[in-house]
């Protein structure tokens, strides 16, 4: 914006040669922009080759593999690749990694915007440093120490919560609990939810952060409440970016591995309940299965590798979609 | 601007976490490092003195079963303190160690089953003149663990172990069990049956077992992978022992080492006494095994059905294994001095120590033999 507004004053030197004038224009002369320029190309076409190169390798393995299957690849209930005939499918996987993801999104999301909300707007500016801070530390915990975490202190603590539900929502089916120790779907989904709190709260922070203090003013002054400030201004203008926010989540959500293959009882079969120990997801399988594949058990967990890289692009694509169609509303882009 | 200035800072700092992380963590890893290049710059330590090195020297790697690794490990820093070779066992699992070992890779594999006719095959690309061989080094007991107030003394027998881990019994206080029991104050409990959730061979050889005995029961066609339903699934044998820990009227299979501070099942084989596992018990039933392995492969077939006093049937045994002809000759030295040192009587003392059966004397003899002939 701002090199186009200097460009209509022309300063008052002497008019170089023309030759030099045509090179002036063209700008990429001196060495240091050349190399930048192609520093900067070689990077962007760097990242299509590893793409196109990790693509080519998933989707190369993966045919090797369901070519091999017996079962149906998308269906079958089970995972017996040391079988013969060999008979996988990813059912169960594409139902338990959406499941878990699906749960913890709807935990954290709500609480990590309200942190960020009373972070941004709401605490004072002496405590708000501090409480930022410790949500960092939480981004940097490695996911097996969650899932140790979770397995050691949250499923033994989960036995009350999980007997509430079972009380008064067991009718539900899906909050039916037939007294197993509570290594389910729900108990990754909250350790999940605990796991991409740090990240979602982060970007929404800075989303709200960056709010004009116009906007908020100018609200005030109608008589806006601190309430209806947060409300007409601030998540209008955050939308986007908690949106943004929330796919950054949902990533690794989708991909965690340790800490689900640590706090999960997995089985090859999909549980009506969400109480109940049983299902598993794509990384977590894979954690588990790839130390004693046989090389058609890998080429198959490749393949559900690729499935998983697959929903993650769709996810990608949908939040991408959904910002794009929110733009005009959202002040992200004035 | 200040923005700007703020990010780059946090940037910075982002970056330095991650420095001194990595510093931190080369720090752990090199540690080790320098510990045995330590002691192997420290030949004449005591407690080593028996073992021959003969002209071992270098490097070893390994790769292998995981239920052995901790024998290795006890091994190789004896090993190593008395001949300065460094081995690297990595216990990646029984697969990895076999696919290595034929691809040439590592001096030796360790593999909880021994090697198939194709495997066998495989390896003689790699054994120049020669194939690859088991050679049973480590017993060990499976013992089931479990967790019910109020009971100390449990006994099952293998049709019971087999319908309380196919989810067909599914209440302590379950008549079969009672039958077995008819002192016990029973609760009205729930089973919970913890099993491996990774392939394993502690699974494969569990299985085994209730398929020898009791295959009216357990009709799976067994393997590394678990295949019954219901129960409880936790990663590795550690995974397994916590679970039976932590929940009131759970029971689950894992090795000797792990069962340390809880209660385990004796199992009635028929004998007159209940049999509760122990090294000794273990190396009693491995002393029934009956040797299979054609020529200088040792492979040992158990028996699962033993009835003999004092002999736990739930056994595994943990092979290495080797070219009998056209070991690579810069590691043959030192694997040949390795094995003979953990096939010896003082290697085979360190594995009662660390909760693992050592081998029968006739069948260890054997292996004797056939470490010595190794080229």
């Amino acid at each position: 914006m701002d090199i186009s507004t200097t460009t209509d004053a022309p300063p008052p030197t002497p008019q170089p040669p023309v030759a030099e004038q045509k090179r002036a224009a063209r700008g990429a002369t001196r060495p240091g922009d050349r190399i930048f320029l192609g520093l900067s190309r070689g990077s962007g076409i760097l990242l299509l080759v590893v793409m196109a190169a990790i693509a080519v390798f998933l989707t190369y393995r993966a045919a090797l593999a369901i070519s091999d299957d017996h079962g149906n690849f998308l269906t079958t209930f089970e995972w017996n690749t040391n079988l013969t005939p060999p008979s996988f499918g990813i059912a169960v996987l594409a139902f338990g990694t959406i499941v878990s993801s699906v749960i913890a999104m709807a935990i954290a999301v709500p609480i990590a915007v309200a942190i960020a909300l009373f972070l941004t707007h709401y605490s004072p500016r002496r405590l708000s440093g501090p409480i930022a801070y410790v949500i960092d530390l939480l981004a940097a915990v490695p996911s097996i120490v969650y899932g140790l975490w979770g397995a050691l202190i949250l499923v033994p603590h989960m036995d009350g919560l999980f007997g509430w539900l079972n009380d008064y929502l067991g009718w539900t089916g899906i909050f039916s609990w037939e007294g197993g120790a509570p290594r389910s779907m729900l108990t990754v989904g909250i350790l999940l939810a605990i796991m991409i709190l740090p990240i979602i709260t982060n970007v929404s922070r800075e989303v709200f952060r960056q709010v004009p203090r116009m906007h908020e003013e100018a609200a005030l002054a109608l008589g806006a409440t601190r309430w209806e400030v947060v409300r007409m201004a601030v998540l209008p203008f955050g939308r986007s970016g908690v949106i943004s926010a929330s796919m950054l989540g949902l990533g690794r959500a989708l991909g965690e591995t340790m800490a689900v293959a640590t706090v999960l009882s997995p089985s090859y079969d999909i549980q009506a309940s969400l109480l109940n120990p049983g299902g598993g997801t794509f990384a977590q399988n894979i954690a588990s299965k790839f130390g004693e594949a046989t090389p058609l058990g890998r080429d198959a967990l490749i393949a559900s590798g690729l499935v998983l890289f697959v929903i993650t692009l769709l996810v990608n694509g949908a939040a991408r979609a959904i910002i794009a169609r929110r733009k005009e509303y959202s002040g992200a882009n004035a | 601007m200040m923005l700007q200035r703020k990010n780059r800072l946090r940037a910075l700092s982002l970056g330095a976490v991650a420095v001194t992380g990595a510093l931190a963590l080369t720090a752990c890893g090199s540690d080790d490092n320098g510990d045995g290049g330590k002691a192997s710059g420290n030949p004449s330590s005591a407690a080593a003195g028996s073992i021959k090195c003969d002209d071992a020297k270098g490097q070893l790697l390994a790769d292998g079963s995981s239920a052995q690794k901790n024998a290795i490990d006890a091994w190789v820093k004896e090993f190593s303190r008395a001949c300065g070779v460094q081995i690297n066992y990595k216990g990646a699992g029984s697969g990895a160690g076999v696919t290595s070992f034929n691809q040439g890779q590592i001096a030796f594999a360790g593999s909880d089953s021994a090697l198939k006719p194709e495997e066998v095959a495989a390896s003689k690309k790699v054994c120049k003149g020669g194939q690859g061989i088991d050679l049973p080094m480590v017993g060990g007991p499976i013992a089931l663990g479990y967790n019910v107030p109020g009971v100390d003394n449990l006994v099952l027998d293998a049709p019971t172990i087999a319908k309380i881990f196919d989810s067909k019994i599914k209440n302590w206080n379950d008549a079969a069990i009672k039958k077995l029991n008819p002192d016990a104050k029973l609760p009205d409990l729930k089973i919970q049956a913890f099993h491996r959730s990774e392939d394993s061979g502690t699974t494969d050889n569990f299985t085994k077992y209730l398929i020898a005995t009791t295959p009216d029961n357990w009709k799976y066609s067994g393997g590394k992978a678990w295949q019954a339903q219901g129960g409880q699934a936790a990663s590795g044998s550690a995974g397994v022992a916590q679970g039976v820990k932590q929940n009131s009227g759970a029971i689950g299979y894992f090795e000797l080492s792990y069962a340390k501070d809880m209660t385990t099942v004796a199992i009635n084989t028929g004998a007159k006494t209940p049999v509760k596992p122990s090294t000794d018990s273990a190396t009693a039933d491995i002393a029934a095994a009956k040797v299979i392995g054609t020529g200088k492969d040792l492979a040992l077939q158990l028996d699962y059905k033993t009835k003999a006093e004092g002999a736990y049937p739930i056994t595994l045994v943990t092979y290495e294994i080797v070219c009998d002809k056209g070991n690579k000759a810069d590691t043959l030295p030192a694997t040949k001095a390795f094995l003979k040192y953990i096939a010896g009587e003082d290697g085979q003392k360190v594995l009662t120590q660390n909760d693992y059966a050592p081998i029968p004397a006739e069948i260890i003899a054997k292996v004797r033999t056939t470490v010595d002939g190794l080229s």
